[in-house]
């Protein structure tokens, strides 16, 4: 993975620049210390590391502001870090950079009922701001899998979305405002608790923009009421294309579920195995479903999705009848990853979105990637939005698998991409996904991109080497490798 | 006379602002015109309504793309056939400023501007999810794609939504479409005055009865309505739009009345009665009437929209009415020099809540600030986002700003 050539004179500065930064930061703000560094040295996608020249860890906005303008000021980079649980190298170090965490800024700064919203320092947890507002029976609606860890700025930075984005969508549509330090220190308030911001939408821009164009230093996000009752349905297909028929016929008859998640037979039948949710052996297609809201509107759309479901050709039908077996539903394709991680020593996970209806045709091609690079491949699906995710096994410590699976998982990528889909529906692009952007982009298109990083961030000092495709390509593409299932959070669901 | 160009195909959008030298007026249909400061006068004009097409229509992807000339009209026909629609539900606001109709796709997108349910449903820039267009440079890109959910590079569209033509001359947008609701109720609560109507709103709201709209007119806005029931109620009208499929619909909608049991008298409006009630609190009719009025539009947190609302009607004379769950107010006023900007200005929260002139003569709308002017850093940073997709100010120069 080529980055920005560390400057030298900025390492010579080192010991300089840590004792600056303590002054503004505090003595135990600054991290220093090789091993302390090396806690720091990957994010989420571990396959590459760098420890960072130092840490910072900001206890407020005033901090961040003081930490930006020192590091503008003497041509310092900086690498904006939330939990660190992003799964495309958005947090990963540079050598001459000074990585900014925001996990000591995790408090809740206001609960707000009268205009149902949060405002939240960024380094909070996703769930952390539900547990702010559970108790009056609110709960923030998007939920990304890794939620008990992630953090509400990370999410920012990531537009992250969620098994429920369909119905309730990402992040970019459940935050109402952010605050924005500039790397040249300046502060700007984007939003608010009102709707439709000012001026340009800075702050849609902004929300996906992965710690290019400022560091968020609050948040305030729309809280909605949950939803009085859910249950599952766990359908059971002969072939992927009648289950993806049968996406298609519930959509069409206006029918959004809260959750809608497919699976291939390689991915079925590793989850079932680790997991024992019950799921039927003998299909090729599995297709969860989850209708949420009243009672009444739940019983009417069960009956509903069940007709359809048996008009498309559904072999196997299992509806929850209480909470349980709704987890119990869940609980397989919440484990597919750990489950399918023990099927192989590594995988690597794609996340490319395909329109739905090409979903056959993108996993014919799939498995015939499969056998042409003789590697295997189980597949998970977030049918409602087309968010695919392919998971390559293979293993790097057998001749070339890991150049092989690197090759099939770029094209699987490019497969996506002439399908009508995009790079990456939810990871980001990162350092991992960098340089195939111009398989989705012409150079026009990312000019004008560039651009846009460049009216937020002239100095190009704010987490430099992301995103943008460098003049070199490496030969890298865009996956997450996993070694013998170890994850760097490997309690986290991946789904 | 200004020159006009009307290309009649995507590529030929660049080549006018390659070959027009200077800058040049980028319109749809003209629907929208008078809504912004006036671009100045005589400038050549870039006319998108010639790209009009839907070019794309998967109802069951939920996705549709067309050209951004294509008349909303058009959308909403196709979309009906299949029981879809915009759920951000672009306003039609040729009854405020007498054009022909509600004017292009994408001028619904490039003003963002969105109906009652964006409290629940979004706004424009909720529903795009892609574009291609033409920048200040005469560079053709594009942005986003057709599928729900993509991370990839900058979100543009968002930037382009709302931007009044002030970034890039768009020739196609893709936006995502849903499926229209089986049925709409709308509880009506009479005789509250407005803060105990907001709470109303707000209750509604904080409820698990999904809301789908919530709007609160004073009694002299509620009886210019065509809905008897609300015309003829000699009252004040809190409104709640309760959306979805038939049983849910009438469950919630019941269930909501006992939720706002004793707060006053309550009536029910079923499917159609709904949708002619809602069309005029989107699209302002109830302002219309009067030609001459000068038209607020401000958006704040809506627990202070009764607040703000009284502060102005306090030393102001007009009519005002709420929507957004009280989070937009509407304020239309008799016609003043500076169409009252500093008293509507001053009575915004500190940190949250913005202004917008809607509608005024050219005159006023070239001296007041149409749009919230912002604090200088945002201003700062604003410039050189506009710079950095049209350097030489030459699209529609000045609508928002004066130097964007």
């Amino acid at each position: 993975m080529r980055m920005p050539v560390p400057d030298p004179s900025v390492i010579a500065r080192r010991a300089e620049i840590a004792r600056n930064l303590r002054a503004l930061v505090g003595p135990d703000g600054v991290i220093d210390g090789a091993d302390a560094l090396r806690a720091y040295d990957c994010d989420g996608m571990s396959a590459y590391r760098q420890p960072p020249m130092l840490v910072a860890l900001p206890r407020g906005t005033g901090e961040v502001v003081r930490v930006l303008k020192y590091c503008h000021a003497h041509n310092v980079r900086i690498v904006p870090r939330g939990a660190g649980t992003g799964l495309s190298g958005g947090a990963l170090p540079l050598a001459d950079a000074v990585t900014v965490g925001l996990a000591r800024m995790n408090r809740i700064i206001e609960v707000d009922y009268a205009n149902r919203c949060v405002v939240a320092e960024p380094g909070v947890t996703n769930l952390g701001v539900t547990d702010a507002v559970r108790s009056a029976g609110f709960y923030y609606a998007p939920d990304p899998s890794s939620q008990i860890a992630c953090s509400i700025g990370g999410n920012v930075a990531e537009n992250s979305g969620g098994v429920h984005c369909l119905k309730y969508g990402l992040t970019v549509h459940n935050v109402l405002g952010v605050e924005l330090v500039l790397m040249d220190g300046e502060v700007v308030r984007l939003g608010g608790k009102h709707l439709d911001t000012p001026g340009l939408d800075l702050l849609g821009v902004v929300i996906g923009s992965e710690g290019l164009l400022g560091i968020v230093t609050q948040v305030t996000v729309r809280i909605l009421k949950a939803p009085e009752t859910a249950r599952a349905m766990m359908m059971g297909f002969a072939s992927n294309e009648s289950a993806g028929d049968c996406v298609g016929r519930i959509i069409s008859a206006g029918i959004i579920p809260g959750g809608m998640e497919m699976m291939d037979r390689p991915a079925i039948r590793a989850s079932e195995e680790y997991a024992h949710a019950g799921y039927p052996l003998d299909v090729e297609s599995l297709l969860l479903v989850e209708l949420d809201g009243p009672a009444v509107e739940v019983e009417h759309l069960v009956k509903r999705v069940e007709e359809i479901a048996r008009a498309a050709g559904a072999t196997t039908l299992t509806i929850s009848r209480d909470a349980a077996e709704r987890e119990r539903i869940w609980a397989g394709r919440k484990a597919a990853f750990p489950a399918i991680g023990r099927l192989s020593p590594d995988y690597l996970c794609m996340d490319g979105t395909i329109p739905r209806r090409k979903l056959p045709e993108v996993l014919a091609k799939i498995a015939e990637l499969s056998r042409r690079y003789n590697l295997g491949v189980a597949n998970v699906f977030h049918a409602g939005d087309g968010n695919l995710h392919p998971l390559i096994l293979f293993d790097a410590n057998v001749g070339d698998e890991l150049d092989r699976a690197e090759r099939f998982g770029a094209d699987i990528l490019r497969a996506c991409i002439a399908a009508g889909g995009v790079l990456t529906g939810e990871h980001g692009v990162g350092i991992e996904k960098r340089d195939l952007m111009p398989e989705m982009f012409s150079p026009l298109d990312l000019e004008q991109q560039h651009r846009l990083k460049c009216a937020f961030d002239p100095s190009g000092l704010l987490n430099p080497g992301k995103v943008f495709p460098t003049l070199h390509r490496c030969a890298d593409h865009g996956m997450m490798r996993v070694h013998k299932n170890e994850t760097r959070f490997p309690d986290l669901p991946r789904f | 006379m200004s020159e006009i160009f009307k290309p009649a195909r995507p590529a030929a959008v660049a080549e006018v602002l390659v070959q027009a030298k200077g800058a040049i007026e980028v319109r749809g249909r003209g629907s929208k015109r008078a809504l912004g400061r006036p671009v100045p006068e005589g400038l050549a004009v870039l006319d998108l309504s010639g790209l009009a097409g839907i070019t794309l229509y998967e109802p069951e992807e939920l996705v549709m793309s067309a050209r951004a000339g294509t008349p909303i009209a058009d959308v909403r026909a196709a979309l009906a056939e299949k029981n879809q629609e915009l759920a951000f539900d672009p306003p039609d606001y040729s009854g405020l400023f007498g054009g022909r109709d509600a004017g292009t796709l994408g001028g619904a997108i490039a003003c963002n501007l969105s109906g009652s349910r964006r409290i629940k449903s979004g706004a424009a820039r909720d529903h795009i999810l892609g574009f291609a267009g033409v920048n200040g440079r005469g560079e053709e890109f594009k942005s986003g794609g057709r599928v729900m959910k993509n991370v990839t590079g900058f979100d543009l569209s968002k930037l382009i939504a709302g931007s009044y033509g002030t970034l890039a001359a768009l020739t196609d947008v893709t936006v995502k479409v849903l499926p229209r609701p089986e049925k709409i109720r709308t509880v009506l609560v009479f005789g509250l005055a407005a803060d105990p109507a907001v709470g109303v709103l707000r209750e509604s709201l904080g409820s698990s009865h999904e809301v789908a709209a919530a709007a609160y007119l004073p009694q002299d806005v509620a009886q210019t309505s065509a809905v008897d029931l609300v015309a003829r109620a000699g009252a004040s009208v809190a409104a709640l739009r309760i959306e979805g499929h038939g049983p849910s619909a009438e469950y919630r909608c019941r269930a909501l009345k006992g939720v706002l049991d004793g707060r006053g008298a309550t009536e029910e409006l079923h499917t159609q009665k709904s949708e002619i009630f809602w069309r005029e609190v989107r699209d302002v009719a109830a302002f219309a009437a009067d030609p001459v009025a000068q038209i607020w539009r401000l958006s704040v947190p809506p627990a202070d929209g009764a607040r703000v609302a009284g502060a102005i009607a306090a030393r102001l004379k007009g009519r005002y009415f709420l929507d957004w769950g009280g989070g937009l107010v509407w304020f239309a006023l008799a016609p003043l020099p500076d169409a009252g900007a500093e008293v509507v200005r001053s009575v915004l929260p500190p940190d949250g809540g913005q202004a917008t002139l809607i509608r005024a003569e050219a005159g006023v709308r070239a001296r007041v600030a149409v749009f919230q002017p912002l604090p200088p850093a945002l201003a700062e940073l604003t410039r050189r986002v506009k710079e950095g997709f049209d350097p030489d100010r030459r699209l529609n120069p000045g609508r928002m700003f004066a130097d964007v």
